[in-house]
């Protein structure tokens, strides 16, 4: 009987009580800067553990996540300017066109492999993008601002800063058992089993490509989830939501947490952008001790640090985060 | 008629310019088998240090060498430094990886240059437009980089099809372990294949520099359009780059010269203008989706591999 008592476990408790006990926090303090921010990180980790389903268990590198974030945005945001404002209308309809695509670009994309699959799945993305831009009357590259969040009649108040947050949470918390259980059943197994040796699982008789292709709707599905809450979120969209650069964002956080566990992008999410926020300070702070006196423009250069750091992680961490609580080699 | 010409040469410039990323990106993915996000920077890179240098020496050429020379040496110091770890992992490791330098470069030239772009401004002897047909004037800037390119081709290929480098370049292609066997010094040798790259990039971004604007990121977007270049002309073969090129230049700058007119035809006019644009793009998307299904190894693909 394997102890649960881990160092590992023990960090994923505690992360998840922070979570749980943030708004409690913010609301002592009043720090409302803290709220957005974990807002947003719960949101994207959403996404980050969607992208870790197909590419860290399933071995499918997808370049383009960031397009169902765009999409479930984009259905939100279209819907709110022709005034439906109804959850009940936007939310099923966001999930419904989430799943179509990547059931487009999966039935399309999974003929190929390797890097063709990391580019076509690119390229997807970049033709969604596109439109976005082109679309005139949803403000074209300049985004398009949400009046009003997706009502729910009196089942929930999405401006309520503390209600929204735990709706947040609580989807993310029934996306990593969701991913967890799919991980854990034969499905899953099957899809592990794909990544490691497509062509033994076809030998033996699986249809491997519908598994991949039921395994990438699942992802895009969820990723648009936290299209939908992103645009709620900020009430504002644009291309940039989709941006190539933001594909990439969300493959960092799967990979800095741990990719192939369940639970890694979550911390990955909560370590890319805590980092984002700090390092300015931290940076800050080692300009005072090296010079005296803290040198301000030195905030600003907070990247020079990360890109590197992106690279290290790379090349010595591979396992991420999670794996260097559990201590051995991953991914 | 006379606009079809002038936009057939728009966009063979475009195309050409394209070659240039894509020829160093496709060598470096041909050979090291290395999926590099951070070559755009080096084209943005190369814009920067021909701005400062022409600002430096006071003259156009001389700071276009100048910056070349710069861009080289960065290229290779970036390739012992950064990129040599990286060879034989996996693509999802050279993706994050060069993510990760990418970020960096940006933040970089923000350092040194400031968050604000520059302009590059042309010698008045290359601000004119000369006849190219009877009643067609064209900017002969855009004719100098088409030419310029046309030769930094055909150098291209009598170095790497008729000189010895050339040839261990192509051997390392195919074989790199038996070329090291054989005693060939291989990491100098990617090292020289990535310089070689970074150039050719760097010398993209300086000669694109005049006709739009030096700023942070200017390598992105154009970069993606370079890896569709180099997926559908075949990874690995610098004749389908330069094909493909040709051809993802034409279809982007005829689709923006033409399409928001055929959408008008059947929309409103605005619709025209924002729809065009996006509807040119996605064609090219669309060619690339298309390459990959029915053929994808590309148009040509590389021979050996």
């Amino acid at each position: 009987m394997k102890s649960w008592i881990t160092p590992r476990n023990a960090f994923v408790a505690a992360l998840l009580a922070i979570l749980v006990l943030l708004p409690v926090y913010a609301a002592l303090t009043g720090n409302t800067f803290m709220m957005t921010l974990f807002t947003r990180i719960v949101i994207l980790a959403i996404a980050a553990v969607s992208l870790n389903l197909i590419m860290g268990f399933g071995g499918m590198v997808s370049f383009g996540h960031a397009a169902y974030l765009g999409i479930g945005g984009y259905v939100v945001g279209i819907l709110a300017k022709e005034g439906i404002n109804a959850g009940l209308v936007q939310w099923p309809l966001a999930l419904l066109l989430s799943g179509l695509f990547a059931l487009a670009v999966g039935a399309l994309s999974l003929r190929t492999r390797g890097v063709y699959f990391i580019m076509i799945t690119l390229a997807f993305a970049q033709v969604v993008y596109y439109i976005a831009n082109g679309l005139d009357r949803y403000g074209g590259d300049d985004g398009l601002t949400i009046q009003r969040r997706s009502e729910f009649g009196g089942l929930v108040n999405l401006s309520n800063r503390t209600a929204f947050y735990y709706l947040c949470l609580a989807f993310l918390l029934a996306t990593v058992y969701l991913v967890w259980r799919i991980v854990n059943s034969r499905f899953g197994l099957v899809i592990q089993g794909a990544r490691s040796n497509e062509r033994r699982m076809r030998a033996i008789g699986f249809p491997t490509f519908r598994y991949k292709l039921v395994c990438f709707v699942i992802a895009g599905v969820l990723c648009g989830l936290s299209g939908v809450l992103l645009a709620n979120h900020t009430n504002f969209i644009s291309p940039a939501l989709m941006h190539w650069t933001r594909s990439g964002d969300l493959i960092v956080m799967a990979v800095l947490g741990g990719m192939g566990t369940v639970f890694g992008p979550v911390i990955g999410a909560v370590a890319l952008l805590v980092l984002e926020e700090t390092l300015p300070h931290v940076i800050g702070l080692a300009s005072y001790l090296v010079t005296g006196k803290e040198v301000a423009a030195a905030k600003e250069y907070w990247q020079l640090i990360l890109g590197p750091m992106l690279l290290l992680i790379v090349l010595y961490a591979r396992g991420g985060i999670d794996g260097l609580m559990a201590g051995t080699r991953r991914g | 008629m006379l606009y079809l010409i002038e936009q057939c040469l728009n966009g063979i410039q475009l195309g050409m310019l394209l070659f240039l990323l894509a020829a160093g990106l496709t060598l470096i993915f041909g050979i090291m088998d290395l999926v590099n996000l951070a070559h755009g920077s080096l084209y943005m890179l190369g814009a920067y240090f021909a701005a400062t240098f022409i600002t430096l020496t006071d003259s156009f050429l001389a700071g276009l060498g100048l910056g070349l020379v710069a861009t080289l040496v960065a290229g290779m110091f970036m390739e012992v430094i950064a990129i040599r770890p990286l060879y034989g992992r996996d693509h999802l490791d050279h993706v994050l990886g060069t993510f990760g330098l990418l970020i960096f470069f940006n933040e970089l030239v923000r350092l040194i240059w400031g968050p604000e772009g520059r302009t590059i401004s042309l010698p008045p002897e290359m601000l004119t437009a000369v006849q190219v047909v009877p009643g067609i004037y064209y900017p002969l800037y855009r004719l100098i980089i088409i030419l310029a390119t046309l030769s930094v081709a055909a150098l291209l290929y009598i170095l790497v099809m008729r000189t010895r480098v050339g040839m261990l370049i192509r051997a390392g292609a195919s074989n790199r372990e038996m070329v090291g066997a054989l005693g060939v010094n291989i990491k100098l040798l990617y090292t020289l294949v990535f310089g070689l790259g970074a150039a050719l990039a760097g010398f993209a971004g300086m000669m694109q520099a005049p006709i739009s604007f030096v700023q942070i990121g200017m390598g992105e977007n154009i970069l993606i359009l370079a890896f569709v270049v180099i997926i559908i002309g075949g990874i690995g073969s610098i004749r389908g780059a330069f094909v493909a090129a040709v051809i993802v230049g034409l279809i982007d700058t005829m689709g923006r010269a033409f399409l928001p007119d055929a959408v008008r035809l059947f929309l409103s006019y605005s619709a025209g203008s924002s729809l065009g644009p996006a509807l040119s793009s996605m064609l090219i998307y669309a060619l690339m989706a298309g390459v990959l299904i029915f053929r994808p190894e590309g148009l040509f693909p590389a021979v050996g591999k």
